[in-house]
């Protein structure tokens, strides 16, 4: 850029340029997130109940959190939802994407099958799933029907296992997406290593687990990002499910936030979970996030 | 109907032109088909006054969705003339200095003896009206299916002990005896009857109203406790988050025989075309019939920039006070009148005798609000009351003492 020997105006133009076209998009994200985040950050610290003010409180609401019943359920059904979620859905779409990479038949007709779920909001995909898991609609019924009559299968009305079944719709959901990622990602290896690792004499699975998978590193990273990113903004999904209950049995920071920000006039309590939330997700992706970056630019 | 509009246009059409106009924006969350008929009768009534009405209807349950959009208004200094707000939420919105004072016209037409003073102290911040209550609902109720218990032989109860003896008759016969939402809201409705059934309006008043520590570790609260938690083999496997219509609907097609639930549900037995007396019974929620837990819906007044617009707030307070449009509205909503001394010979049975109920417990002082509906507690304490009522439902593990601990903790909830 800098060798550009062109007439003077246009070494303005081009000095100007970028960071004109930059410019609005930048002070955009710059006021609505990181303008949003420090205010949300500063109502934490408030007296804030129904609507915002700003007197200060110190780490009172940040006491009261912490001494919420409610939110320890929310925090251990995140962590319970956000692992099987991320490792179901990444362990089944890259199955799909093996197994759909074998050069089969009517591979694109098996593909929009697999992705179509991503297809559909979250709402949608609860409520239809709340249908099939009721026990007396759905699943348990069908069984039963069956002549089965000793079957149960009330997870969704269990207190105890609902929290599973926001994982089951959430894995049936997202999983073909990451089955598209990962089968781009495999379309985009080169076909000479794979040959000659096939002349060295190398075994199908030997190959995939030594030399495709650790290619996809990228692809991998990718999809750990969004899946843990849907996984603790998950709100829609567990509201069509299970409406956070039975109680608050299924509850997830995301819709405890909300329950305390705006219909139960704690808006304090609501600013400081949403708090507790971003620093969760930073202290995973920060560290991931540097040592990716960092890794790949010395690579 | 179309006679009293007619008096009604000509009443009001002689002040209309003297009146300056103004925009009445009332944000409510009355969209469901009998609601939506009432709210439009508001509007006649005020644009008969020479007023522009600009509904700001947000759809959405128990309101969640539209105190979200009035907060973004107030926050950005735009208010609505007035927004559908009832209960303690109307002092926590006085606490942030935005509502208006409506004395003069509270004065001018004696307010003061035309609502009972439960129902007109919540009505006020610091003392003077910033609220006009709209109707009465009252929510103790137990709504019965007849036949259902004739099939049973069972009669229908009037104390908790006759409850439970109809619901175990009923679950002998083969019948499912109660319908049942299993929604933190729906599950903290059949508590505080429960608690109104075992403890008694005083009872109730001390535990769920003034959050007095004592009563609720008492063991009266524990027996309470019990007592709701009996209900729950009465109920049905798929209960956990079903809608509260639904639940009346098992009632209405004779899939269960009774339901806790207030008198909005004698709307969806009149919409499928059920008779009060003959294919539905209402009775008081068993062992309440010496008192009334009330849910009022009201509209709070907010501040405005000029005097045209204080004049339409004015005009709309009044309007929504008036006799007719109390009879036309809750002739709609299947809800009371919340002005005494009201003909009510245009209300159906199940009406006239909350109405009749509603005067004698007001006198009596066993009138008391409902929490479960926000009428008795600021909105933090009834959520945190919420959870434990529903996780106590829900969890079999948990002991009755333990959750009376729990609720005594939860009280403490500012």
């Amino acid at each position: 850029m800098s060798s550009y020997n062109g007439p003077a105006q246009y070494g303005f133009a081009e000095r100007w340029l970028p960071r004109l076209v930059l410019a609005p998009s930048f002070l955009l994200t710059l006021v609505f997130v990181y303008g949003f985040i420090l205010w949300n950050g500063y109502l934490s610290f408030t007296t804030s109940r129904l609507l915002p003010n700003y007197e200060w409180a110190g780490l009172a609401q940040y006491v009261t959190l912490f001494e919420n019943e409610r939110w320890w359920v929310a925090v251990k059904n995140l962590f319970i939802f956000g692992g099987l979620f991320i490792g179901g859905a990444m362990a089944i779409g890259i199955l799909l994407a093996v197994l759909l990479d074998q050069k089969v038949r009517q591979e694109g007709a098996l593909r929009t099958i697999y992705l179509y779920p991503m297809a559909l909001s979250f709402i949608v995909t609860g409520t239809a799933w709340k249908w099939m898991l009721n026990p007396g609609l759905g699943l348990e019924k069908l069984v039963h029907d069956w002549g089965f009559t000793n079957f149960t299968f009330d997870w969704l009305v269990n207190p105890d296992m609902s929290i599973y079944t926001v994982v089951i719709a959430g894995i049936w959901q997202s999983s073909g997406f990451v089955m598209a990622l990962f089968l781009a990602g495999l379309r985009g290896i080169d076909d000479s290593i794979i040959k000659a690792a096939q002349i060295d004499g190398a075994s199908l699975p030997r190959i995939y687990w030594k030399i495709v998978l650790p290619a996809l590193r990228p692809v991998f990273f990718s999809t750990l990002m969004i899946l843990a990113h849907i996984a603790i903004k998950s709100f829609d999904l567990v509201m069509a499910l299970t409406g956070g209950g039975p109680g608050f049995s299924s509850d997830v920071p995301a819709t405890f936030m909300y329950s305390m920000a705006f219909t139960r006039g704690q808006m304090g309590v609501g600013a400081a979970s949403a708090m507790m939330m971003l620093m969760t997700v930073a202290a995973i992706v920060v560290p991931y996030l540097y040592s990716e970056l960092r890794g790949s630019r010395n690579g | 109907m179309q006679a009293l509009r007619m008096t009604l246009c000509a009443a009001t059409m002689a002040v209309a032109f003297a009146a300056n106009a103004a925009e009445v924006e009332v944000l409510h969350w009355w969209t469901s088909g009998g609601e939506a008929k009432a709210a439009a009768e508001l509007k006649k009534m005020l644009e008969a006054k020479g007023h522009k009405w600009k509904d700001f209807a947000v759809a959405g349950g128990a309101g969640e969705n539209a105190m979200t959009a009035l907060k973004t208004r107030v926050v950005s200094g735009n208010p609505p003339t007035a927004a559908q707000i009832k209960g303690p939420a109307i002092q926590e919105w006085g606490e942030e200095g935005v509502l208006a004072s409506i004395d003069d016209v509270a004065k001018k037409e004696g307010w003061d003896k035309l609502l009972p003073p439960v129902v007109s102290n919540v009505m006020k911040y610091k003392g003077s009206y910033v609220a006009v209550p709209v109707n009465v609902h009252r929510v103790n109720w137990l709504w019965v299916n007849p036949e259902l218990l004739k099939k049973a032989n069972a009669k229908v109860p009037t104390t908790l002990d006759e409850f439970f003896a109809a619901a175990e008759a009923l679950k002998k016969a083969g019948i499912q005896p109660v319908a049942y939402g299993g929604q933190p809201w729906q599950d903290a409705t059949v508590f505080e009857s429960v608690v109104l059934g075992v403890g008694g309006a005083d009872f109730y008043k001390k535990s769920l109203v003034q959050l007095d520590q004592n009563s609720l570790k008492s063991p009266t609260m524990v027996k309470a406790l019990e007592t709701y938690k009996r209900i729950k083999p009465y109920t049905d496997k798929n209960a956990p988050g079903r809608e509260w219509n639904l639940a009346t609907a098992m009632v209405i097609n004779g899939k269960a025989a009774m339901q806790f639930m207030g008198d909005w549900a004698k709307g969806e037995f009149l919409a499928a075309g059920k008779v009060p007396g003959k294919d539905f019974l209402c009775v008081p929620a068993p062992g309440t019939a010496a008192a009334y837990t009330f849910n009022i819906d009201s509209f709070a007044m907010f501040k405005l920039p000029n005097k045209d617009a204080e004049k339409g707030e004015k005009d709309f307070a009044s309007a929504v006070m008036s006799p007719q449009f109390q009879e036309v509205f809750n002739l709609n909503k299947g809800s009371i009148p919340v002005r005494s001394g009201l003909d009510m010979s245009k209300f159906d049975a199940c009406g006239q005798e909350s109405a009749k109920d509603f005067a004698a417990t007001s006198k009596k002082g066993s009138l008391v609000p409902s929490m479960a509906h926000g009428m008795a507690v600021h909105s933090a304490t009834q959520g945190a009351i919420y959870d434990v009522v529903s996780q106590f439902w829900n969890d079999d593990k948990m002991t009755a003492k333990q959750a009376a601990d729990k609720l005594a903790n939860a009280a403490k909830v500012k």
